[in-house]
């Protein structure tokens, strides 16, 4: 629907394109041409980048020494009394006269905002657990005058869905929270200025208005005006920071700033799931080389920057309840970056921003967000991959995507939203589906649709098993129907939560930063894959007696023999998860989506791997009822016996094409796992990604630790303020996990040399 | 539930006869298992494979469970390279290989040298890990196709190697001495366990066996662990390490000063 569209070019033209590469990007947004036809690939190694600077550091102590008394409490501080919105809050600041990059979501540092439109309870809740008064104007408001997401998705949900959801056969639905998961092109911001992107926005109205009134053109109609309104709001709320940002960036600071106000309005007004930065390094590297080739900028004062805007990034927060917190693992936003990767023409998209990113977690210390993600290629230059896998082992604070698979099939200029889920940067948007359980749907298809703990019908009613030794092809022949209806359920869910939020709660400013078309897909997801496969090999391979109770329903089974499980590299039972992903995928593509989205799915859990396995019975595969399960991808915890890569390769099996919206594998090595030496380890771990992503695996989280570092800091958590772990995804301060993740984390295999 | 240890390397099902005549050629094996394992048992990401059967008992061995030869699963050779061949990309990626550890891989030199010709024919590096106590039954075409000995000596006077594995050092010097002839890589490992191998004088003499050899480019010092423990309660063995404490770190770094003062190329595992 995009017209050519003349942009303000003359004033770009003038000083803030001075100097680019010609192109049409400045006839149109596009963002990807002006990376290409500008950037400097960097293939050398990371001797030239700077520590932190006095001012800098300073400035992160100054914020840091709020976290103690943040953790203690749960929140630092909430404004209880203003609904967030883009303007909403007057200027804040950590430091004034030390900050190089500023802005804040609300006007103090780690103050958190309502944000109601996702649902009025959440705010309630939160503000009554942390002591803050509900103010009765704002509540009646809230559930009187204006209605929320959360209302609006109860008035349609069918009773099937209901009962799903509240027996957790499906779970974590985004029905009472803000979905995330959408990247706003930031980087317009910076590149072109709010007034060319509202100009583009206005070109693309006049389209809209030509066309018949249709229920999706008005609505079109509609989000257009809230978008152009956003873009305005967010033009005033930089210059109450003092900042014009009308047109395009003249220098790096401003690009940083820019970017930063463009990413700052988001998350003033939306409290997403995930709200995702997208993939600036190198687009800022630009800029950058532009100031340094100038002589406006060290290298010092390059990496100062970047600092900044990552100390920044690190105190983002919203207002959520603790069992929220449970679910997702602390305090998530996933502030993922994506980094690296190669560029369609060969040259691979590293430059020495990429490097000045990573450099900020020995800058600032390792920490949870962003969440900093290389796409991973064996075509990356070698010393960026050396240092990619230093800053792992040193840190444990990065993961890594398969650049192939993504650019593949999104391109290259694709980034992470959330764990790993790839999206075309302003080109593409997900309906986030948080996930089924497949391993109590296993359960329900043995037991005829019944739930193994309540005993009530969930699923449709069928014949229950017969008793003795479960039969493979008949347990598969039930798990198959079963299937069928959690896919129909589900994605009836989803149509109804993703047509509400589209309605109540419509994320205006991070679309204003799309295309007007985008492509939109419908992020399904599945966990318990590796209970689901164990049991099935279980039932196939040895012998399964179900144990029926006074109910009727099997609640344990009577295994015997040996079976093959997930995670050894042993295509018996690793080609049996691979079939489960193809076939809950096709069975969810034959149910029609809300907005004609592309059907996707994951292999993730983020920390939920717990919850579900609270909710979930036991299993033939010899799990016990209420016990984790592995997190995303992963095979069962110490069932993969032979080795970190033997467990990985599994896991590569599963089929992307299957499963787009991303697979979530995490390891945890002990250093010594990965070499002897520092120099060993690095190139081990090098080589170790290059043979996993060689090897079509999409994605791992790699942590370099030692049991005892983490058993310790169970016990003195004081004295590891800042230790970072992986986790189905993203990263988490491991002292801010409940006890029982902390010991879910710690059950986990660590994979090591002990021979 | 136990997890199938050979994952789907398959397990060879014969007749008495039939087996120890392919047993005798070397063309099935007894194997206790396999592990894809990075930064041990040589460079890179390797695929080593626990063969069953040893002559020693050593006091502090981590698999007891690999002494009898019978406690294996009767493999192919075949089935075995052709695993290898499955993870060429990730040796290719990671500069690893096949590893042949055990148990005493020597035990079954025909198998042992069967396998070692596959894999080299796949162009896959290759490693083997032995005690070098049956060093005689390694052929020279074997060595052939053999990259790197990881070869552990385990004390460096008789009296303390007998004590430590009930049998003679001889035959793992002279196994040492032919390695060195030849110019095959080696990389010695010398396990330190407090109060049997720890003592000054038998690390020196270790240390003056190996520097003899030019071939020897490191010596990796492995520090007992009592991770083995559990197994030799499961086996019901008696075990006369059970009260020992893993070496001290300085003590570590004793030993490891000994061995670089004879200018070895040496590390911590």
């Amino acid at each position: 629907m995009t017209i050519a569209t003349e942009l303000r070019t003359e004033t770009g033209r003038g000083r803030g394109w001075e100097g680019f590469v010609d192109g049409p990007w400045q006839t149109r947004i596009d963002v990807r041409d002006f990376i290409q036809r500008n950037y400097t690939p960097y293939d050398g190694d990371s001797a030239f980048l700077a520590g932190p600077t006095e001012r800098t550091s300073a400035l992160w102590r100054r914020v840091s020494s709020l976290f103690p008394e943040e953790r203690e409490k749960g929140v630092y501080d909430v404004d209880w009394h203003t609904p967030a919105g883009i303007t909403a809050h007057a200027p804040g600041y950590i430091d004034r006269a030390n900050e190089l990059i500023v802005g804040l979501q609300t006007d103090a540092p780690l103050k958190r905002a309502m944000m109601p439109n996702g649902g009025w309870r959440m705010v309630e809740n939160a503000l009554e657990t942390y002591g803050y008064p509900v103010d009765p104007m704002l509540k009646k408001v809230f559930t009187e005058y204006r209605k929320t997401h959360n209302q609006g998705v109860f008035d349609a949900y069918p009773p099937s869905v209901r009962a799903a959801r509240s027996s957790h056969v499906i779970t974590g639905l985004p029905d009472a929270y803000g979905r995330g998961r959408i990247i706003g092109d930031y980087r317009r911001v910076a590149l072109y200025g709010v007034d060319a992107l509202i100009a583009d926005k206005r070109n693309d109205r006049a389209l809209l208005d030509r066309q018949p009134a249709s229920e999706d053109i008005i609505r079109a109609r509609e989000e257009n005006s809230e978008q152009i309104r956003a873009l305005q709001e967010l033009g005033q709320m930089a210059a109450s920071y003092g900042f014009d940002i009308s047109q395009p960036a003249t220098n790096a600071r401003e690009a940083v700033q820019w970017t930063y106000f463009a990413y700052l309005g988001a998350v003033k007004e939306q409290n997403g799931a995930a709200m995702s930065l997208g993939r600036t390094a190198t687009f800022l590297d630009i800029y950058l080389e532009r100031d340094l080739a100038r002589g406006d900028l060290t290298e010092s004062q390059a990496q100062e920057l970047i600092d900044d805007f990552v100390i920044k990034l690190r105190i983002v927060r919203f207002l959520r309840t603790p069992e929220y917190d449970a679910l997702f693992s602390g305090d998530p936003t996933w502030v993922t970056e994506s980094l690296a990767g190669m560029g369609d023409d060969g040259r691979p998209l590293v430059t020495k921003t990429t490097f000045r990113y990573l450099q900020t977690l020995y800058n600032l210390g390792p920490a949870p967000e962003p969440n900093l993600t290389v796409l991973w290629s064996d075509r990356l230059p070698e010393g960026f991959k050396r240092f990619a896998a230093q800053v792992s082992i040193d840190t444990s604070a990065i993961q890594y995507e398969s650049d192939h698979h993504i650019r593949e099939w999104w391109g290259d200029d694709a980034a992470i939203a959330c764990c790993v889920s790839p999206m075309r940067v302003g080109k593409q948007m997900q309906f986030f589906g948080a996930r089924v359980n497949l391993a109590k749907t296993l359960l329900y298809a043995i037991n005829g649709g019944r739930d193994e703990i309540t005993g009530k019908q969930v699923g449709p009613a069928a014949s229950p098993v017969d008793e003795g030794p479960l039969d493979y092809r008949d347990v598969m022949k039930r798990f198959d129907a079963e299937m069928d209806w959690l896919a129909g359920t589900y994605v009836e869910a989803l149509n109804v939560i993703h047509y509400m939020h589209d309605k109540y709660a419509y994320e205006r400013l991070e679309m204003a930063l799309h295309d007007t078309d985008v492509l939109r897909t419908m992020a399904c997801g599945i966990a318990g894959l590796s209970v689901a496969a164990d049991s099935l090999s279980a039932i196939k391979y040895a012998r399964v007696v179900p144990v029926f109770d006074e109910r009727g329903i099997v609640v344990d089974f009577d295994t015997t023999g040996d079976f093959p499980t997930f995670g050894n590299d042993d295509d018996r039972v690793d080609a049996i998860a691979r079939d489960l992903v193809e076939r809950f995928m096709e069975k969810l593509r034959a149910y029609p989506t809300y907005r004609d989205a592309l059907h996707t799915q994951s292999v993730l859990t983020i920390t939920s791997n717990v919850v579900y396995g609270k909710a979930t019975g036991n299993t033939p595969d010899g799990r016990r009822r209420g016990e984790p399960f592995a997190p995303g991808a992963n095979p069962m915890n110490g069932r993969d016996t032979h080795g970190m890569l033997a467990s990985a390769l599994s896991v590569a099996k599963l089929a992307y094409d299957d499963a787009q919206d991303g697979i979530s594998l995490t390891n945890t090595v002990v250093p010594s796992g990965l070499g002897r030496t520092k120099e060993e380890q690095v190139t081990n771990l090098v080589g170790l990604l290059d043979a996993y992503t060689g090897s079509d695996g999409y994605h791992m989280n790699v942590n370099v630790l030692n049991r005892e570092t983490l058993e310790d800091a169970m016990e003195h958590p004081e004295k590891y303020p800042q230790l970072t772990v992986r986790v189905s995804g993203y990263a988490v301060n491991f002292v801010r996990l409940t006890r029982e993740q902390q010991l879910d984390v710690l059950s986990r295999t660590f994979h090591g040399a002990v021979a | 539930m136990t997890a199938t240890v050979l994952a789907d390397l398959p397990a060879v099902e014969l007749d008495r006869e039939e087996r120890l005549a392919a047993m005798r050629s070397g063309e099935v094996g007894a194997v206790h298992s396999w592990e894809l394992v990075t930064a041990v048992d040589g460079p890179g990401t390797r695929m080593t494979t626990f063969l069953t059967g040893c002559p020693l008992r050593c006091l502090y061995c981590q698999n007891p469970d690999t002494w009898r030869m019978r406690d294996g699963t009767e493999v192919r050779a075949d089935d075995l390279v052709a695993r290898v061949a499955r993870y060429r990309p990730v040796f290719e990626a990671t500069g690893g290989g096949l590893t042949l550890s055990g148990g005493e891989p020597l035990m079954q030199p025909r198998f042992v040298a069967r396998v070692l010709r596959g894999v080299k024919q796949l162009g896959v590096r290759t490693a083997l890990d032995t005690s070098g106590f049956l060093g005689a039954a390694a052929t020279d075409e074997m060595l052939d196709d053999v990259d790197l000995v990881l070869l552990d000596v385990k004390a460096g006077d008789e009296e303390t190697y007998r004590r430590a594995t009930g049998r003679t050092l001889r035959p793992t010097i002279d196994f040492g001495d032919r390695l060195a002839a030849r110019g095959t890589e080696v990389w010695v490992r010398f396990v330190l366990v407090p109060g049997l191998t720890d003592a000054v004088d038998n690390v020196e003499n270790v240390a003056r066996i190996v520097e003899r050899w030019p071939n020897v480019t490191r010596v990796e010092i492995l520090p007992f662990h009592q991770l083995g423990r559990g197994k030799w309660e499961r086996l019901d063995t008696p075990y006369a390490l059970a009260d020992v404490a893993p070496p001290s770190p300085e003590l570590v770094a004793r030993v490891r000063r000994q061995f670089e003062a004879h200018g070895l190329p040496t590390y911590v595992g």
